[in-house]
């Protein structure tokens, strides 16, 4: 009925075509298009306003926070400035060390020298300290004094300030664009000619991405080889028995993910179920240590990741029509060869869309690992929460953030090359 | 009927979780036996005698969410209750309100407020000492039935006192204790652990006890771990440990060799819109009588004239009792070294 109006209303407003339409009629036909928009719109709109808010524009902050740094060229403009003409060897000019010896004065007064110290103290470990004592001294002093004589009071209050390093990470964290965060979360850093080279601190964080890969890789083969044999069973059973059984899969997939996790604390602590029945049967003398190590957190979230592989296997085999096998088997081909080349190909959509939610889900699991992950079952999002509510170094947190995204998208973009993004099937 | 009623009742919560309109007020402190000290001790007694509603909420520590706050200018907090350690750091940040120091009452003996408190509690200007704690470690005798260990080179000893240490993850305290047991005096540790030879040190003697440690996220995993034998040895804020001996009676030792004592102090969120009722309930809460009611949770009181309010039979247990063979928790290197020291702590944890 639209579509009928709708389309000579967009001849109508071409000049030539008139089909001998009022003028009355035109707009109205106009007015019943736009309508029909408007109408589109608005049922699309909830969920549009929605994703801004809760989806693309955190995200896109997240992402600009990881190289948008601002908070020491809005604390110390005019030293920056002086810095620019510093070539990064020696001390800087006699000026901008007393530029900088008035604004950490005044910083300091309006209690904002903090945020100061630690900026710089993340490239420099120890200098907030430093920046701490020398604005309560410079504080003390007055404005005059200061401004007069600023760069050899610095000196004298801490010996810090006559050494190069503490102005060229003044400098580096001056920068409100910087790929600092990024090049610590690919464990490089910024040497002092300027060149990228490996950190020398901590490596932490390559080593991290790969343990979540390999972690994610070996929960979703094993929610594979648990969730495989059971879709299959379950959609050749009678409907009415297969939805009841289907129930035990669901039911724990309803079940808050925190009672299943301390679930599973209370089965693998050193006093729990499994060790005292293996002690009571004499099978091992010390209980095991099970909880809080890899082992844990790969168990814990094979069995809450299940579901997440047994329902989409389940509705593609449901799908598929069983006399295919028979009619492979009818032509001699024996039950395992048949399910090969036969049930098998059929069945990979649902495969690899199970895959695809588990393997994306587990890389950025946080709460299972947190609780059962001890040490060496921790995952990047552990590590990224870290540095959200620990160390506060949340530009480094969405620099993480960012890589792990990018890393799921590589996966996303090769999966799709190999299997095929219309492959994936949900049911 | 009955969905009015529901309806009532989604109206009455809708209306107690709306942003303070008046008399209301919303602490944030830690929780636990020590939430409930000060819940008896401080809020109720306060909400009794000036009508004003007090919302007590928990937090885990941290100044990441008092950062979140005013960085968002959505102040939902008026009074929290922080670490020294961090009270440093939050006050410099300009996270935090100062605190005027005539506000404070004279103590109950009639000495004046500066006097009254010690030193320490009042050096910060964005906080009031509110209780002196430390972290310790616990011992379950029944694993030990020959003595336990009982200093902090004796956690370190495997071959004598055998057993899972339980160790709260994270690099403060930990590394202090490393040095301790690698025979740094305590004096030094500090000093040393500034230094990278030093930083060397205290993870190559954290390594020593590696295999046998049990790394904890909340101070409330401390006495379950020692109770269900997850641990035969715990490190815990020393209250934690107490709270359990009195209420439970279980056969756990308390150990204040090496100690790291701190306080907590009361501060207020910048920006806060009820400066002055938070004023009001920090001078309560910092009285004679409420700071010697934190003796529930062997904690110590930040004022002279509290000792007197104190019962005999706990001040064995209290931090202030040991100083002698503790170490006070230096927040400025913590301030300097935390991230760098954390970040190290966790790659040393991932080897």
């Amino acid at each position: 009925m639209t579509n009928a109006i709708a389309a000579p209303s967009r001849r109508a407003t071409q000049p030539k075509a008139d089909i001998g339409l009022t003028t009355a009629e035109k707009r109205h036909a106009r007015r019943e298009l736009w309508r029909h928009r408007l109408r589109a719109l608005a049922l699309v709109a909830p969920l549009l306003v929605f994703l801004t808010f809760a989806f693309l524009a955190p995200i896109g902050t997240m992402l600009f926070r990881s190289v948008h740094n601002p908070g020491v060229s809005q604390l110390v403009p005019l030293t920056l400035e002086e810095l620019a003409e510093w070539d990064g060897q020696g001390l800087p000019s006699d000026a901008a060390r007393t530029a900088f010896a008035l604004e950490l004065r005044s910083l300091f007064t309006e209690r904002r020298s903090g945020r100061l110290g630690e900026e710089i103290n993340r490239v420099m470990p120890g200098a907030s300290s430093a920046i701490q004592s020398s604005g309560r001294r410079l504080a003390a002093l007055d404005a005059a004094e200061v401004s007069g004589n600023g760069a050899a009071l610095l000196s004298g209050i801490n010996a810090t300030w006559s050494e190069p390093r503490i102005w060229r990470a003044l400098d580096e964290a001056g920068r409100t664009f910087t790929d600092r965060n990024f090049l610590t979360a690919l464990d490089l850093e910024r040497g002092p000619d300027g060149k990228i080279r490996q950190r020398e601190s901590a490596r932490i964080y390559i080593d991290l991405y790969t343990k979540t890969l390999r972690m994610a890789l070996i929960i979703t083969l094993l929610t594979m080889a648990l969730g495989y044999p059971l879709a299959f069973f379950l959609s050749r059973l009678r409907p009415g028995r297969a939805n009841l059984l289907m129930i035990f899969v669901l039911l724990p997939f309803w079940t808050s993910l925190l009672v299943r996790t301390t679930a599973w604390i209370a089965l693998l602590q050193t006093n729990g179920v499994i060790n005292s029945t293996l002690m009571r049967l004499g099978v091992i003398e010390q209980p095991l240590t099970l909880l809080y190590t890899q082992f844990s957190t790969i168990l814990a979230m094979t069995h809450i990741l299940l579901p997440f592989m047994v329902l989409p296997l389940y509705a593609v085999m449901r799908g598929i029509d069983p006399s295919y096998m028979r009619a492979a088997m009818s032509m001699g081909a024996r039950p395992l060869r048949a399910w090969w080349s036969v049930y098998l190909p059929a069945s990979l959509p649902g495969v690899s869309a199970g895959a695809m939610l588990v393997f994306i889900i587990s890389v950025g699991y946080y709460i299972t690992p947190a609780l059962v992950g001890g040490t060496d079952g921790q995952m990047i999002s552990n590590l990224i929460a870290f540095h959200m509510t620990e160390s506060n170094n949340w530009g480094l947190a969405a620099a993480l953030g960012t890589l792990l995204l990018a890393l799921i998208l590589l996966i996303y973009f090769i999966f799709d090359r190999l299997v095929g993004a219309s492959n994936i099937k949900l049911g | 009927m009955r969905i009015a009623r529901h309806l009532w009742a989604a109206a009455a919560l809708t209306a107690l979780t709306l942003p303070a309109a008046g008399q209301n007020l919303t602490v944030v402190s830690f929780g636990g036996a020590y939430g409930a000290a000060q819940r008896e001790h401080m809020i109720d007694p306060f909400m009794a005698e000036t009508g004003v509603n007090i919302l007590f909420e928990d937090y885990s520590g941290g100044v990441a969410e008092m950062k979140a706050q005013v960085e968002a200018g959505n102040i939902l907090w008026d009074v929290v209750d922080i670490e020294a350690i961090d009270l440093e750091r939050a006050c410099a940040e300009g996270l935090l309100e100062v605190i005027p120091r005539d506000i404070l009452p004279a103590g109950a003996d009639g000495t004046a407020a500066l006097q009254d408190f010690y030193p320490d509690a009042l050096a910060n200007e964005c906080g009031v000492g509110v209780i002196f704690w430390s972290t310790i470690f616990a011992t379950h005798k029944d694993r030990f039935p020959n003595g336990g260990p009982q200093t902090i080179a004796d956690l370190w000893n495997l071959t004598d006192f055998p057993g899972e240490r339980a160790l709260r993850r994270r690099p403060q305290v930990n590394l202090e204790w490393a040095l301790i047991a690698d025979g740094v005096p305590k004096e030094q540790v500090y000093e040393v652990l500034a230094t990278p030879e030093g930083q060397d040190r205290a993870f190559a003697s954290l390594d020593k006890i590696r295999a046998n440690v049990v790394w904890f996220d909340s101070w409330s995993q401390a006495p379950v771990l020692l109770n269900d034998g997850g641990a035969a040895v715990v490190q815990s804020a020393n209250g934690r440990i107490f709270a359990v001996i009195q209420e439970q009676n279980l056969p756990f030792e308390m150990l204040f060799d090496g100690q790291i004592f701190d306080l907590d102090v009361l501060s207020i969120l910048k920006g806060s819109k009820n400066i002055e009722l938070a004023h009001k309930f920090i001078s309560y809460a910092t009285g004679t009588k409420p700071l010697a009611g934190m003796q529930d949770v062997a904690y110590g009181p930040t004022r002279q004239s509290s000792n007197a309010l104190i019962d005999p039979a706990v001040v064995p247990f209290l931090p202030s009792s040991h100083l002698d063979i503790g170490l006070r928790a230096d927040g400025v290197f913590w301030a300097d070294y935390g991230e760098a020291l954390g970040e190290r702590f966790n790659q040393w944890l991932l080897q």
